[in-house]
């Protein structure tokens, strides 16, 4: 079993802060394949078009046939560990931090023999289940994990090095007034988060969630306005040294598009929380949390975004809406590019209509807040960069790869006639 | 010049004491709330274009952003539907006479304190009258309920049927128009009429009869407890916005000292 983890002590204000450190970055072209699957928390290796055989490591020709057709494929995760060992030093600064370091060999039922990082709790030439994770460069490595759950495993120094897992970690949510908001709370706190920041915009107004929120004991309730700058500024001049997660969930939705609407009124709304707001609480929070990346067991870790699956391709109906969703995935891929360099990681969260006022005269499936929250979570547990909730949301990815041309004029069928 | 004179001297020597009757421009002053499918009043917002920095070395400024209607503000005739076919109904357009003029206050603080949703009816002007003569004519009607003085969710005071706060019935608002012919009607609440204003007939009297008479309003005013009953001037100038509807603003009172 891993040793459990143990709640951080308060920090010692005389010692410096350690700067973050990464694991090296470079990669080839056709390595990338494996970050891209990562990203998503899929164990994917080249598979040959001609002949078949399962490549490792990744290459641009077959190693049997010599073929440079070698899509990306899921395939079994399954082996056997060969051999292992463990690194006590290492020239490299972010594993000579953290020596010693478990490194094995697999032999995967699907052919290949793979070097990679083994989980603590994996026993000598024992059956395995590989996993393919970001590490805190943004690239994808393999790791090796018991067939079963073993006790505490989540909390292996090397596996938690991957993850952005919530476990004693300090957490804010952006936008208090939403439904998410008090449920997405509690499974944070059932996934051992240890404070829950709530940012609620306009306390002149009543807000729906007051009694829900309040009511969980790790909650604190803030003012914060994302489309307020020094509102944003304020909060993390107050706390953004302690924001180990942040979870954007501020939205601003309205139905329409261009000629649907009279003006550009609505439209800036969108704009202004759903893109401005990203970047007021990028400008905000960043630059405190690429700072604390590697600051001990509640390190700074991940900021998560909830897109509209539309942001990929817009919806009959909510075009302007879906403009401003497409301009944050835009930022929030900068975003992450600046955020990587300190080990930061992004998480999109993209997310079919979901049940609320503004998406009610569409029929189901709609997602739930406790779908939502779910993947959040899950996403975080996995440390992913991009997670899809929900049918709409899966089914708009899988036709968005197959062919956007396609799903564009699919998307926007029939909306001529009004429907 | 005499008695521009006379003024400025009384100004400096306190004879005439001014009175700030406006609300900070703060992004956190409560706007009011439509229905949300209907257009929304922008709130108050500040962002800095530079400060002594890279983005500007010596010198430090915010654009700013915001409705007509945020804040301590001015309403135009052309803001309501019966006033958009008034003659200079625009901010822009209105004569600069009605800029400065007499300015009589009408105390409701002490029904407002008892009940949230006080109404001001002409009973309640007419016994004011009674203590303190007719209002004049052309003079600005200033509502004071102390409502001002409310912070955070008090001031809107949103319940699930609406905000609820005092303003004028309609038999009222066509007293002061038709019979008093006022210049205009100023609260201290985010609107002219009253938080439920829109279950009277016609909906939101204050606006309805005011803008359609070519009349003013003002609202989100403060520190009315300062003014007297009679007696005081009041400085309203909107900015000159083209074909606006409406403008936050500095609104002054002055006041003579009685010695």
């Amino acid at each position: 079993m891993s040793t459990p983890l143990q709640p951080p002590p308060k920090k010692n204000p005389q010692n410096r802060t350690l700067s973050p450190t990464r694991p090296p970055e470079a990669r080839s072209r056709a390595a990338l394949g494996l970050t891209a699957a990562a990203a998503e928390g899929r164990f994917a290796l080249q598979v040959c078009a001609a002949c078949g055989s399962v490549q490792y490591p990744p290459r641009d020709a077959c190693s049997t046939c010599l073929s440079v057709n070698l899509p990306w494929r899921d395939i079994d995760p399954h082996g056997d560990l060969l051999a292992e060992t463990t690194v006590r030093t290492s020239t490299n600064l972010y594993f000579r931090e953290r020596a010693p370091w478990r490194l094995g060999s697999v032999k995967l039922n699907a052919g290949p023999v793979i070097l990679c990082h083994v989980h603590g709790d994996v026993a000598p030439r024992s059956p395995v289940r590989l996993i393919n994770r970001l590490d805190r460069a943004g690239q994808g490595v393999l790791f090796a994990l018991p067939l079963d759950r073993s006790p505490n495993m989540e909390d292996d120094p090397q596996l938690r090095a991957l993850t952005s897992d919530p476990k004693h970690r300090r957490v804010l949510i952006t936008e208090g007034r939403s439904d998410l908001a008090p449920v997405l709370a509690k499974a944070l706190v059932t996934a051992g988060a240890s404070t829950i920041f709530v940012g609620v915009s306009e306390t002149w107004r009543p807000n729906p969630q007051q009694q829900a929120l309040s009511e969980i004991a790790q909650v604190e309730i803030l003012p914060l306005d994302v489309t307020d700058a020094s509102s944003t500024r304020e909060l993390a001049g107050e706390i953004g040294g302690k924001v180990d997660i942040l979870i954007n969930t501020a939205r601003f939705i309205r139905p329409g598009s261009a000629l649907t609407r009279a003006d550009t009124a609505f439209a800036q709304q969108e704009m202004d929380v759903n893109y401005l707001g990203l970047m007021r609480l990028a400008q905000s929070f960043g630059p405190g949390m690429c700072a604390r990346t590697a600051d001990g067991v509640n390190a700074a870790t991940a900021w998560v975004n909830i897109l509209s699956a539309h942001a990929l391709m817009p919806a009959p109906g909510f075009g302007s809406f879906s403009a401003s969703q497409a301009a944050a995935l835009s930022l929030s891929q900068s975003l992450r590019g600046e955020f990587r360099g300190a080990g930061l990681r992004l998480m999109n969260v993209f997310t079919g209509p979901t049940e609320d006022d503004w998406h009610q005269p569409l029929p189901p499936p709609k997602v739930l807040p406790r779908g939502l929250a779910r993947s959040i979570v899950a996403g975080l547990h996995d440390g992913l960069e991009d997670v899809y909730c929900g049918d709409v949301a899966q089914d708009l990815i899988a036709r968005m790869r197959r062919d956007p041309k396609v799903l564009e004029r699919e998307m926007t069928m029939g909306a001529a006639d009004g429907l | 010049m005499t008695q521009l004179a006379d003024l400025a001297q009384a100004l400096a020597s306190g004879a005439i004491r001014m009175v700030d009757l406006t609300h900070r421009l703060d992004p956190d002053f409560p706007v009011i709330i439509l229905p949300p499918e209907f257009g929304q009043c922008a709130r108050f917002r500040m962002e800095e274009v530079s400060a002594y920095d890279h983005r500007g070395p010596a010198w430090k400024w915010h654009n700013i952003s915001m409705s007509e209607h945020t804040g301590t503000h001015f309403d135009a005739p052309s803001h309501w539907i019966s006033g958009r076919d008034v003659a200079h109904g625009a901010v822009d357009e209105i004569p600069l006479q009605a800029f400065v003029g007499p300015v009589v206050v009408i105390d409701c603080s002490e029904g407002a304190a008892a009940d949230d949703d006080f109404e001001l009816t002409v009973a309640e002007i007419q016994s004011w009258e009674a203590e303190h003569g007719p209002i004049p004519e052309d003079a600005w009607v200033l509502m004071r309920t102390d409502w001002s003085k409310r912070r955070g969710a008090a001031y809107l005071n949103m319940q699930d049927d609406g905000p609820h706060s005092p303003g004028p019935d309609p038999e009222a608002m066509r007293y002061l128009v038709e019979h008093r012919n006022i210049r205009g009607f100023g609260t201290e609440t985010v609107g002219t009429d009253a938080g439920q204003g829109m279950h009277y007939v016609p909906p939101y009297p204050a606006h309805f009869i005011l803008h359609g008479a070519g009349k003013y309003g003002l609202q989100c005013l403060n520190n009315l407890d300062q003014l007297p009953a009679t007696g005081a001037m009041l400085i309203a100038a909107p900015l000159k916005i083209k074909g606006g509807t409406g403008s936050p603003l500095r609104v002054l009172a002055l006041v003579e000292e009685t010695a």
